[in-house]
């Protein structure tokens, strides 16, 4: 691990001034990719997880957007790399695959040209010979009789194949990183794990690193090396996947596990949902994000605002909870075993009160954390 | 698509057909002044006025009349003559026809080039000043009356009256075959007064298209890809956004060439087909009328179905059976 990471999001910010006020749509997002890994990013919608992708690409830029922090692919920094330097990036070095094949295709012209027009941006070669490559990269992606197929239009594919037409795209110049944001929301479930297999084999092919943004806990369940839950702009949770399944830590993943349907276990278990919405951006809830969703709330919970720290005796695993660790193993034994959230509150007493207003009065929570001192 | 087009012209027929009836129904019920007394000029004996009636068969009940029309358009071709000065109402409109075509088709491409340019620049710098002056100027150029526009041009730029007398003024038309760089200058301003209003529109729908069009998701596809923010705009943004200009146009110049550039023939004096039609209802002058709303007719059908068939080609999902 002494080896530099690929990409090294540090510390990202991106506010979007609307006529509602400013959107903290990523509030402090720090993360890496490494080499041939894979990384999800999990959270529902407006949990900030697309912008990070889209900002790492400078798609989110305009006149109404700050942005601050740093990604770094491979010493260079994107967030203030010109406009001219990353339409160089875009494709050749980051390359991504977005939620709805059918939209993100353009509608009048041929799948192949979109596919030569992706190449030939970047590649001076000259178009039989871009042409050619199109018909390899359909072919990568699985899609049978690939030179043909390049003279459709997008309308004249499945879901499924648009969507790996669209990874063909990405691919066009071998990116060293590819995102996935939602790639197979739109499609059907068994396209959904064909598209995963997909992205899975080119990925120990090519040695791409991935990033994969979801809202379903189960897409990256198998994919995924590390996983990154996002709540409110940020990153409440990550850890190594076996661990945020088999030993999450935060509340927030808890509701999200609890909530994915389980085929094994008795049929009469419920589905729990996480109660009320996500949060508004522009007004954020004082605290811990979370608090008004949480069923563990304290008060000092909607004071203090919880820092991302290591989990004691478990490295690399990380979590923005200020319930203190024990009770949070507790709570989450207790839900493991079939107990509702309230049965597990009122199981576990919550002792972390005291604690909690010792660290606020020493204002120990200010710079506890990890992560930069926030604005 | 062969079979499509064969369909539609025949529908064409049908059109043409009712279009004919129903102006004809509309002469003879609605109350219009006697086209044989106008004939007849002023203070006429009723012989005369008896004998011009019988000559175009005006005596005749309605429906031996609309027979015979309808009888000789089909079987000859033949629109009639005018009730006016009796001249061939074919002959006629194919003299003017010629004017009218340069005025409109001249505009169109002026206003297609303002109002394209204009529209991209404007949702591109959108909110911008510069969108703010474009946008503020267009609803003036809606605003203002073809007749005032066209009069304060000749104002400013005609060489017989204008304050800057660069051009030539109203009556100074002359056809291409004549003389070609005369038929241009006579018809600069023609063109621009003419182009003004539809600019306007054509710039605030592109303008609304295109911006629409630019928060597309193949859009971000486009960008993502690497592609220069002009290209994005050029060969992805503005060929969606262009298609509802091509059914504005289509419609827009139908009826142009159908003789709705009256008041632009008017003021700068040209003979076209607006002021023969004008002057044909004034004069209650049936087979004009009908001539002028027949081929009025045929434009407007054949220009749909040629932005139709356009539609085809530039939005591949349409497929026409």
């Amino acid at each position: 691990m002494t080896e530099v990471p690929l990409l090294q999001v540090d510390d990202l910010h991106v506010t979007f001034d609307t006529e509602d006020g400013l959107v903290r749509a990523v509030d402090g997002v720090s993360f890496t990719v490494e080499r041939g890994k894979t990384l999800g990013i999990v959270g529902e919608s407006g949990s900030g997880k697309s912008v990070t992708s889209l900002t790492i690409m400078g798609l989110t830029r305009g006149p109404a957007t700050q942005i601050s922090g740093s990604a770094v692919l491979e010493g260079t920094d994107l967030v203030s790399a010109s406009n001219e330097h990353l339409r160089e990036v875009r494709s050749n070095d980051v390359a991504m695959v977005f939620q709805d094949p059918l939209s993100s295709l353009h509608p009048f012209y041929q799948v192949g040209s979109q596919l030569v027009e992706a190449i030939q941006t970047h590649q001076h070669v000259s178009r039989a010979q871009a042409f050619d490559r199109a018909g390899e990269l359909l072919e990568l992606v699985g899609i049978p009789d690939a030179r043909r197929r390049l003279l459709s239009y997008p309308h004249e594919f499945s879901g499924g194949m648009r969507q790996r037409a669209m990874i063909a795209m990405a691919l066009a110049n071998d990116p060293k990183v590819l995102i996935a944001d939602e790639p197979t929301t739109a499609l059907d479930v068994t396209v959904q794990a064909q598209i995963l297999e997909l992205i899975a084999r080119l990925q120990a092919e090519l040695g791409m690193g991935v990033v994969i943004i979801t809202h379903d806990l189960g897409v990256v369940a198998e994919t995924a090396d590390e996983i990154a839950v996002m709540y409110a702009g940020r990153i409440v949770e990550e850890a190594r996947t076996d661990t945020l399944f088999d030993a999450p830590e935060h509340p927030y993943t808890w509701g999200l596990l609890e909530s994915i349907p389980k085929l094994t276990g008795p049929r009469e278990e419920e589905l729990i949902p996480i109660p009320g919405r996500p949060p508004s951006l522009i007004n954020r809830p004082s605290g811990c994000s979370f608090h008004p969703r949480c069923p563990y709330v304290r008060e000092a919970h909607k004071r203090v605002d919880p820092q991302l720290e290591p989990v004691p005796g478990d490295a690399g695993h990380r979590t923005a909870c200020l319930l203190v660790p024990e009770v949070r193993r507790e709570l989450w034994s207790k839900l493991k075993a079939g107990a509702e959230p309230e049965k597990a509150r009122a199981e576990v007493p919550l002792r972390d009160e005291e604690d909690l207003e010792r660290r606020d009065a020493d204002g120990l929570s200010q710079d506890a954390g990890l992560d930069a001192p926030r604005r | 698509m062969g079979r499509y087009i064969v369909r539609r012209l025949l529908w064409v027929v049908v059109l043409v057909f009712a279009v004919v009836t129903l102006t004809f129904v509309i002469f003879s019920v609605l109350p219009s002044a006697d086209p044989a007394r106008l004939r007849a000029g002023r203070s006429p004996n009723q012989q005369l006025v008896k004998d011009i009636r019988h000559r175009f068969k005006l005596d005749k009940p309605i429906y031996v009349q609309y027979g015979k029309y309808i009888g000789d358009l089909v079987t000859n071709l033949d629109f009639g003559h005018s009730y006016q000065n009796d001249t061939d109402v074919l002959d006629e409109i194919l003299k003017r026809l010629p004017a009218t075509i340069s005025l409109a088709i001249g505009g169109a491409i002026v206003w297609l080039i303002m109002g394209i340019s204009v529209g991209i620049v404007s949702a591109i710098y959108r909110r911008s000043v510069l969108d703010r002056v474009a946008m503020g100027l267009s609803l003036v150029a809606i605003s203002a009356p073809v007749f005032w526009l066209g009069l304060v041009a000749l104002y400013v730029f005609a060489d017989d009256i204008g304050k800057i007398p660069i051009l030539p003024g109203a009556g100074s038309y002359v056809p291409l075959t004549d003389d070609p760089v005369e038929w241009f200058t006579s018809l600069i301003l023609p063109w621009c007064v003419l182009a003004a209003a539809f600019a306007a529109i054509y710039a605030r729908l592109l303008r609304g298209n295109l911006i629409e069009t630019m928060s597309e998701d193949y859009i971000r596809t486009a960008r993502a890809k690497g592609l220069s923010e002009r290209k994005v705009i050029l060969k992805h943004g503005l060929r969606s956004a262009i298609t509802p200009v091509v059914s504005a146009l289509g419609l827009d110049l139908g009826l142009l060439l159908a003789g709705n550039a009256i008041l632009t023939e008017t003021v700068f004096n040209i003979p076209g087909i607006g002021r023969l039609s004008y002057n044909a209802i004034i004069n209650s002058d049936l087979p004009t009328i009908e001539g002028v709303v027949l081929f009025g007719a045929l434009f407007i059908v054949v220009l749909n179905l040629i932005v139709d068939i356009a539609y085809a080609f530039i939005d591949p999902r349409v497929r026409y059976t």
